[in-house]
């Protein structure tokens, strides 16, 4: 039992230091802290990245509004017209436009954010599992030195970068050798290409997010416990059949999650994809057979980092929140989605 | 009846795999072939990251000169009249250094909350998750939503203002707050992985000597989590070098460093300019500058300072590791 002493002395301190002068404000917070104040404190530092992600969907979905409410809330997302027409109509509309000026129809951004992201997740997945593979079981030593720190450094090299690469480099070579003279004059008069659009964006993507897909595995893989590829082993299973029915099967939740995670990263890469995609909104159509490969698109990231310039036009703003908002709420799905990918790992109590 | 397989017999004549050489006898050709395509992977890899990194510093080398790094940039038409890359250089540090400096703090205190304090655990997990969230949202949503909190006006005096009075909501400071943000992720993830590897006896002790648990946290827990909490902000700090989409949003457009008002350093930080990123962006044929030889330029001394910072984190992680 405390003596008596102590618990009266306590409360007397504290009413003695909560009428000092507020010139010793500085002075009281320099004393060492009670475990009652840092608890507080501290969470309510934490609980600020809480408040920050509150008025990040709040924010951008008051100044997504207007054009949300001018066309509809699924509508807009529609087809119709040519957007970058849209766009450009928007910027001379004046501070007080009519809600005619807020005329969005932004499928071909839309469509070129899931034909980028979707392809180069899907190629991305299949060679970061092979990768993932050989780094866990069959590298030697001496070239697992190597390839690790190339992954590292690979998920390191900034997006513009990648960006400069595909335009200075990929691009034009891509125009000059992949593309013939006739195939320039077939679509001249719908759309031009010259080396920038689906090839060159699905292949710097690819780049660009499977390093994190095979980190994702790579884990899930050396999480896997010993005992399991030993007794497959035991049975008389070979080595690829191990890994292949015992390791990658148990690890099939943390692959799902690296594609899912990779979608989240895919659908926000913005200047990379602007420089390297063609950078028009133009939605490429199948039929055209080899030709689609090279014909200019624009995801919806890149669109609003081309736009940020005419942000001043209420139209251009509101439209460039709304595909943040757009944007915001596929990245929470999916990284929800992610954390839902990975439960059935953590229930049989492997650590992802 | 049990069921054997057709080639059980076959396996249990054969011998024990020799660790090298004939490793892959009595594979079947589907396996061989996997084998051989993951290999070919593994290697693709190290071929792609060899060509990037050489392909960047040869171009470096042929178009970086001294002059170049040390003179301010002008707008021009023409390649030899752009000046050099001074100025962003100095934005990139600039930013990188409001950008940590902001993050760090955050981070480390909302590890150390979570920790070892973690209640009530509903608000815990929900900060844990917050956390998650933030380093999904991509860059560019982060970018948006900054240039709509500095354009209230409550926050006008830390921006760029047009002469009109019209507030722009662009400066280091807005930058480097929301660089924060996407660096934070990291910093908060390293220390936490640091904080639980600390074995709960050390703590114990510590408490039974009469230390409150902040105090405990001050003297042993934050010392010892130091190395961690340097690789996340190397880490960080290599996100915040890189990001372009926040810099061509918040830090507006100006090549050079402009100042807001007229004190020196507070000025500057309330002004605009711009970083390598946007430098970068700006100078390649997507932008306004069309000037490829600069931009390889400012992309190589961008890759060199991504590459340092990697190999930070490595050396720190080598230098924890013996510890451990």
């Amino acid at each position: 039992m405390e003596p008596p002493s102590a618990a009266r002395s306590s409360p007397l301190g504290e009413n003695r230091r909560r009428s000092s002068p507020p010139g010793r404000v500085f002075a009281r917070l320099r004393e060492p802290w009670t475990d009652r104040q840092a608890a507080w404190r501290l969470g309510a530092v934490a609980s600020l990245v809480l408040l920050i992600i509150v008025l990040m969907v709040a924010f951008v979905a008051v100044r997504a509004w207007p054009v949300l409410q001018a066309n509809g809330w699924i509508s807009w997302l529609g087809t119709g017209g040519n957007v970058d027409h849209q766009l450009g109509q928007m910027i001379a509309t004046g501070q007080h436009p009519p809600d005619s000026a807020y005329h969005l129809r932004a499928w071909p951004l839309i469509y070129g954010t899931l034909l980028t992201t979707g392809a180069s997740v899907l190629i991305g997945l299949a060679f970061s599992l092979l990768a993932a593979i050989f780094i866990v079981e069959f590298a030697p030593a001496r070239i697992r030195a190597v390839v690790v720190p190339a992954v590292r450094l690979l998920a390191a090299v900034p997006s513009v970068i990648y960006g400069l690469i595909g335009i200075l480099v990929l691009a034009p070579w891509v125009g000059s050798h992949l593309i013939s003279p006739g195939r320039k004059d077939s679509v001249q008069n719908v759309v031009q290409i010259d080396g920038t659009g689906v090839l060159v964006a699905v292949v710097v993507l690819t780049v660009m997010i499977t390093p994190i897909m095979i980190a994702i595995v790579v884990d899930a893989l050396r999480a896997i416990p010993p005992a399991w590829t030993e007794g497959a082993a035991a049975l008389g299973a070979n080595r690829w059949e191990v890994v292949w029915s015992v390791s990658v099967r148990a690890a099939r939740p943390a692959i799902v999650a690296a594609a899912v995670l990779a979608c989240a990263r895919a659908l926000g890469e913005a200047v990379g994809l602007s420089m390297v995609s063609g950078s028009r909104g133009f939605s490429p159509n199948p039929v055209d057979g080899i030709t689609y490969l090279f014909e200019p698109i624009r995801p919806l990231a890149a669109s609003m980092v081309e736009n940020v310039d005419a942000i001043n036009a209420p139209p251009v703003r509101a439209s460039i929140y709304a595909f943040a908002l757009l944007l915001l709420l596929s990245s929470l799905a999916l990284s929800i989605g992610g954390y839902v990918a990975k439960l059935p790992m953590r229930r049989q109590g492997l650590r992802v | 009846m049990t069921i054997v397989p057709p080639t059980a017999a076959l396996r249990r004549d054969a011998p024990r795999p020799a660790p090298r050489g004939d490793a892959t006898r009595g594979w079947r050709w589907s396996q061989r072939l996997a084998l051989v395509a993951c290999w070919a992977c593994g290697l693709a890899l190290c071929a792609v990251t060899a060509a990037i990194v050489v392909y960047m510093g040869v171009r470096g080398v042929q178009y970086l000169n001294p002059e170049l790094l040390f003179s301010r940039p002008t707008p021009g038409l023409q390649q030899h009249t752009t000046g050099g890359i001074l100025d962003p250089i100095v934005g990139t540090i600039v930013l990188t250094v409001i950008g940590i400096a902001l993050a760090v703090p955050l981070a480390v205190a909302a590890a150390v909350w979570l920790v070892e304090y973690g209640r009530p655990a509903p608000l815990a997990r929900a900060v844990e998750s917050g956390i998650e969230v933030v380093a999904g949202t991509p860059d560019i949503v982060i970018a948006i939503f900054g240039l709509a909190i500095f354009q209230l006006p409550l926050f006008a005096p830390l921006s760029f203002t047009a002469s009109g009075g019209g507030v722009f909501g662009r400066s280091f400071l807005a930058a480097g707050a929301m660089m924060s943000l996407i660096a934070l992720p990291l910093v908060f993830g390293a220390a936490r992985e640091g904080l639980m590897a600390i074995p709960t006896h050390v703590r114990e002790a510590s408490w039974a000597l009469g230390k409150t648990r902040i105090c405990t946290i001050r003297t042993i827990l934050l010392p010892q989590i130091r190395t961690n909490i340097a690789t996340g902000s190397a880490l960080g700090m290599g996100r915040i070098v890189g990001d372009t989409a926040v810099v061509v949003v918040l830090l507006g457009a100006t090549l050079q460093l402009e100042r807001q008002g007229d004190v020196p350093i507070l000025g500057n930080l309330r002004g605009t300019g711009s970083t390598l990123t946007s430098y970068v962006y700006g100078a390649s044929p997507a932008g306004e500058g069309n000037a490829p030889q600069k931009a390889y330029a400012a992309a190589f001394v961008l890759l060199l300072i991504v590459l340092t910072l990697n190999a930070a984190v490595d050396l720190l992680g080598r230098r924890k590791e013996p510890r451990a």
